[in-house]
C-alpha cells in the first residue's frame, strides 16, 4: 500500500522502505562545504546569524508561554522557519531594500533590528508598540527604522503591493530591491499571480520569497496544488524559480543573494521557494494533532529543526564550542527575560489614541469633514 | 473661460497635474495607445511616455494593489478602473488595504492613490456596464469618496484628490462625460473633496443628489418652478465620504423638507445615510417626512429600454416627487 508523505507532498511512500524526503535531497547543497569567503559570509556573519536564530527561538517560546498564560493574544510561530528567514535577510541590504512580510516573520524582524521589547509590546498590545500603535495583530504595521511593512491579515495582498513598491523604485531609477514574503497557502491567491505577472512584464526588482511549510493551516500541499513545486510556476511568468532547503541558512542566503544580484542588475524578479517545516501548529489557536500523526510530528522535529542544523554547521567549521553554545542560549534567555519584564510593565494605549490616523490633516481632500 | 465636457475636464486635470508633478502616473486597462475606453488619457502616451502611462494586464486587484505599493513608496498613482462594474475584484485592495494603511501603521505609511471609476446607468449598459457601487466605498473609514457632476467640479476635485494625502475613490458618471458641458478655468484650481455645494438655491424644499442625478434634479427643479411656482433648493453632495453634514443640515433647517434622489438602489445606500443624518439632527425642523426617489430593489439595471427607463429616476419622476412633497 502506498501512502502520501506529508513532507514530500506527492512522494509515494512505502511504509516499510527507507524514504528520502524531498527536502533532504535539496539539502545536499554543495556550497555548504565551500570555504566561507567563497560564499560571501565571514565567521562572524555565521555566528551572528546563529545568535539571531537562537534569540528568535527563545522569544518564540516566551510568546507561547505568555499566550498560554492568557497574556499574549494569537501568535503564528516562526519555529522551523528561522534559517529561511535569517538566510533571506542576510542576502539583502536593509539600508535600502524594502520588505513586505506577513505574520510569521519573527526571525526576519529580529534580523532587521526590531528588538525583543518592541516585538513583545506588540504581542501584549502595549503602548509604545512601534509598528501599528498596537492597533494590529503582532508583526503588522510598519517598522520604525527599516522599510518593512505588513498592512494586512488578508493572505497575499502584499504581493501586488510589493510589485508596486518596486515599480516606484524603477520609475525613479533607485537601486533598491523589494523582498516579499508569503506562504504556500498565499501562492494559491489570485493576487500572487497578478503580482508576479506584472513584475515579469516590467522586469521589476522583486524577490518573491515563499516559505513553503507544506501547510495552509491544516491543508497539505497536495490539496493546494497539482504540481510538485511552487517554484515551477515562475517559468509560466518568464523568470527563474528555485526551490531551496529552507532549513539551511547558507543555501537560502545563496539563493537570495543571487536573486538580489539579478534584480539589481535589471534582470527582473526571481521566485524562491524555501522548503521549511512549521514545527508548531499554525497559531497558538490551532492544534496540529488534528491533522498530523505523532510520528509525523516527531519526524518533522528530527528532520526539520534548523537550529541544531545551524549549530552543527558552526561546530563543523570550528566556530562554536559547546560552551559557546550555552552562552548564546543564556544570553538570549536573559535578553528575552528583560524584555518581558519591561513589556509587561507597559500600559495599554489610551482609548483616545484609537481615533488618530484615519485621514491626513494636510491640505487638499482633508480637513474637518473627516468622519 | 473655456467650456469643456466632464471627460475633457478630467483629462485636463490629469494632464496638468502630470506636467506639474513627476510622481503622478496613470495605470489601467487600455489607458495607453487607446487613451482609455472613454479617452480620459487621450494623447498621454505620446506626451508622458510608457513609464508614466501604463497599460496593465486585465487584472483589477493588482491595478489597485500595485498602485497602492507605488503610493506607499512615494509615488502618486492614478489607477483607472475601466468600468465600475469591474471594480469588484479590486475591493479587497481598496476597502481591505488602502483604507487602512495610515491607520494600521500608526501614520507611518500613507497610500495617496486616486482610483478613477466611470460608473452609472442610463447608457443601455445592462447589468454589467451600469452599476453604481459607491456606497461600498462610502461605508469605509479611511477612504475619501467623491462623485463630481460638473466639468468644473470634476477638474477642481481631481486636482485636490491628486494633491491630497489620502486614498480617493473618484466616481465619474459615464452619462455626464459628454452630455454635460460647462465653464472650466484653464489654470489649475482646487475644489474641496469634502464639501457639498448648493447648486440651486430655493426655499420650499431641499433636494440632495450627486452625479447624473444632480442634473436631473436641477432639471426637475426648473420644471416645477416654471409650472408650479415651487422653489426647490438643489444640493450637490459631491463628497459621499465624508458627507458634508453641515451643508445638508443647514439646507434642511431653511427649507424644512428633504428629498433624496439617487440612481443606486435605496436600501442601505448613500441616501439612507443622508436621511438618517437629517432624522438625527434636524427632526424637529422637518415639516414632512424625508422622501426618496430611487430605483426599485432589483439588480441594476435591465438592458431592455423600457425597463431601463422605468428603473432610472428621471427629471419627470423627480418633479412628481417634488410636487408631492411641496403639497404636504
Ligand atoms: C484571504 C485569506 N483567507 C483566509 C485567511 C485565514 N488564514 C490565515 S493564515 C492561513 C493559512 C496561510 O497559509 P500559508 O500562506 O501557507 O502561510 P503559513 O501560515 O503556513 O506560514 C489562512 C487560511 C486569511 N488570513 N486570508
Ligand atoms: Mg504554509
Amino acid at each position: 500500500m502506498q501512502a502520501w508523505c506529508f513532507i514530500c507532498f506527492n512522494g509515494s511512500v512505502m511504509p516499510d522502505t527507507p524514504h528520502i524526503h524531498r527536502s533532504a535531497a535539496a539539502a545536499s547543497n554543495p556550497l555548504a562545504q565551500e570555504p566561507l569567503p567563497k560564499i560571501g559570509l565571514s565567521p562572524e556573519d555565521l555566528a551572528q546569524m546563529y545568535r539571531t536564530m537562537v534569540l528568535s527561538r527563545t522569544l518564540d517560546e516566551r510568546i507561547y508561554q505568555l499566550n498560554r498564560g492568557g497574556k499574549a493574544a494569537i501568535f503564528g510561530s516562526a519555529q522551523g522557519h528561522e534559517a529561511a528567514q535569517i538566510g533571506c535577510i542576510r542576502g539583502t541590504d536593509p539600508s535600502r531594500d524594502h520588505y513586505l512580510i506577513y505574520y510569521r516573520q519573527l526571525t526576519a524582524m529580529l534580523a532587521l533590528g526590531t528588538t525583543p521589547l518592541e516585538l513583545l509590546l506588540g504581542f501584549l498590545a502595549r503602548e509604545g508598540e512601534p509598528l501599528s500603535m498596537a492597533r494590529q495583530f503582532p508583526l503588522h504595521g510598519a517598522h520604525p527604522r527599516v522599510d518593512l511593512f505588513s498592512f494586512s491579515n488578508v493572505v497575499a495582498t502584499q504581493v501586488p503591493q510589493a510589485v508596486g513598491v518596486a515599480l516606484a523604485d524603477r520609475m525613479r531609477q533607485e537601486d533598491r530591491v523589494t523582498i516579499v514574503f508569503f506562504g504556500d497557502g498565499a501562492a494559491s491567491q489570485g493576487d500572487t499571480h497578478e503580482g508576479m505577472n506584472f513584475a515579469a512584464i516590467h522586469k521589476l526588482p522583486v524577490v518573491f520569497f515563499c516559505e513553503n511549510n507544506r501547510f495552509a493551516i491544516s491543508v497539505p500541499l497536495r490539496k493546494q496544488m497539482a504540481v510538485e513545486n511552487i517554484s515551477s510556476r515562475a517559468a509560466g511568468y518568464g523568470f527563474p524559480g528555485v526551490t531551496v532547503d529552507g532549513t539551511d541558512m547558507i543555501a537560502v542566503y545563496e539563493a537570495v543573494s543571487a536573486a538580489v544580484a539579478r534584480a539589481r542588475a535589471g534582470q527582473g524578479p526571481t521566485l524562491i521557494e524555501a522548503m521549511v517545516y512549521r514545527l508548531l501548529p499554525h497559531t497558538t489557536d490551532d492544534d496540529h494533532t488534528r491533522y498530523l500523526t505523532k510520528e509525523e510530528i516527531d519526524l518533522m522535529h528530527r528532520e526539520g529543526d534548523p537550529i541544531p542544523k545551524a549549530a552543527k554547521l558552526l561546530r563543523d567549521r570550528g566556530l562554536l564550542s559547546a560552551a559557546e553554545e550555552q552562552t548564546v542560549k543564556a544570553e538570549a534567555q536573559r535578553t528575552v527575560n528583560e524584555a518581558t519584564e519591561k513589556a509587561e510593565a507597559a500600559p495599554y494605549p489610551p482609548v483616545e489614541e484609537m481615533y488618530r490616523h484615519v485621514y491626513s490633516n494636510s491640505s487638499g481632500p482633508s480637513g474637518k469633514g473627516s468622519q | 473661460m473655456p467650456t469643456m465636457t466632464v471627460i475633457e475636464a478630467v483629462r485636463d486635470a490629469m494632464r496638468g497635474e502630470m506636467r506639474r508633478d513627476p510622481r503622478i502616473f496613470i495605470m489601467g486597462e487600455d489607458v495607453g495607445a487607446r487613451g482609455g475606453v472613454f479617452l480620459a488619457s487621450e494623447g498621454f502616451l505620446q506626451e508622458f511616455g510608457e513609464s508614466r502611462v501604463i497599460d496593465t494586464p486585465l487584472a483589477e486587484s493588482s491595478i489597485v494593489g500595485i498602485a497602492l505599493g507605488a503610493a506607499v513608496n512615494g509615488m502618486r498613482p492614478i489607477a483607472e478602473i475601466q468600468f465600475a462594474d469591474f471594480v469588484w475584484p479590486a475591493i479587497n485592495q481598496l476597502v481591505g488595504e488602502a483604507a487602512r494603511v495610515r491607520y494600521g501603521t500608526g501614520g507611518r505609511k500613507t497610500a495617496p492613490i486616486v482610483v478613477r471609476i466611470p460608473y452609472g446607468g442610463g447608457v443601455r449598459g445592462g447589468l454589467y456596464h451600469s452599476q453604481s457601487p459607491e456606497v461600498i466605498f462610502a461605508h469605509t473609514p479611511g477612504l475619501r469618496v467623491v462623485a463630481p457632476a460638473t466639468p468644473y467640479d470634476a477638474k477642481g476635485m481631481l486636482i485636490s484628490a491628486l494633491r491630497g494625502d489620502d486614498p480617493v475613490v473618484f466616481f465619474e458618471h459615464k452619462r455626464t462625460y459628454r452630455l454635460v458641458r460647462g465653464e472650466v478655468p484653464a489654470d489649475a484650481y482646487m475644489e474641496p473633496c469634502d464639501k457639498a455645494e448648493v447648486k440651486r438655491p430655493g426655499t420650499d424644499l431641499s433636494i440632495f443628489a450627486y452625479g447624473l442625478m444632480l442634473h436631473y434634479a436641477l432639471e426637475a427643479a426648473r420644471l416645477v418652478h416654471e409650472q408650479d411656482g415651487i422653489s426647490a433648493e438643489v444640493v450637490d453632495l459631491r463628497s459621499l465620504r465624508p458627507l458634508d453634514t453641515e451643508t445638508i443640515l443647514d439646507s434642511v433647517r431653511r427649507t424644512s423638507k428633504a428629498l433624496v434622489v439617487q440612481e443606486d438602489t435605496p436600501a442601505v445606500s448613500v441616501g439612507s445615510e443622508v436621511a438618517a443624518v437629517i432624522a438625527e439632527h434636524v427632526f424637529f425642523d422637518l415639516d414632512a417626512p424625508v422622501m426618496r426617489v430611487a430605483p426599485p430593489e432589483i439588480p441594476p439595471m435591465p438592458f431592455s429600454p423600457l425597463q431601463e427607463a422605468a428603473f432610472m429616476p428621471s427629471p419627470e419622476k423627480i418633479a412628481a416627487a417634488i410636487r408631492e412633497l411641496a403639497a404636504i
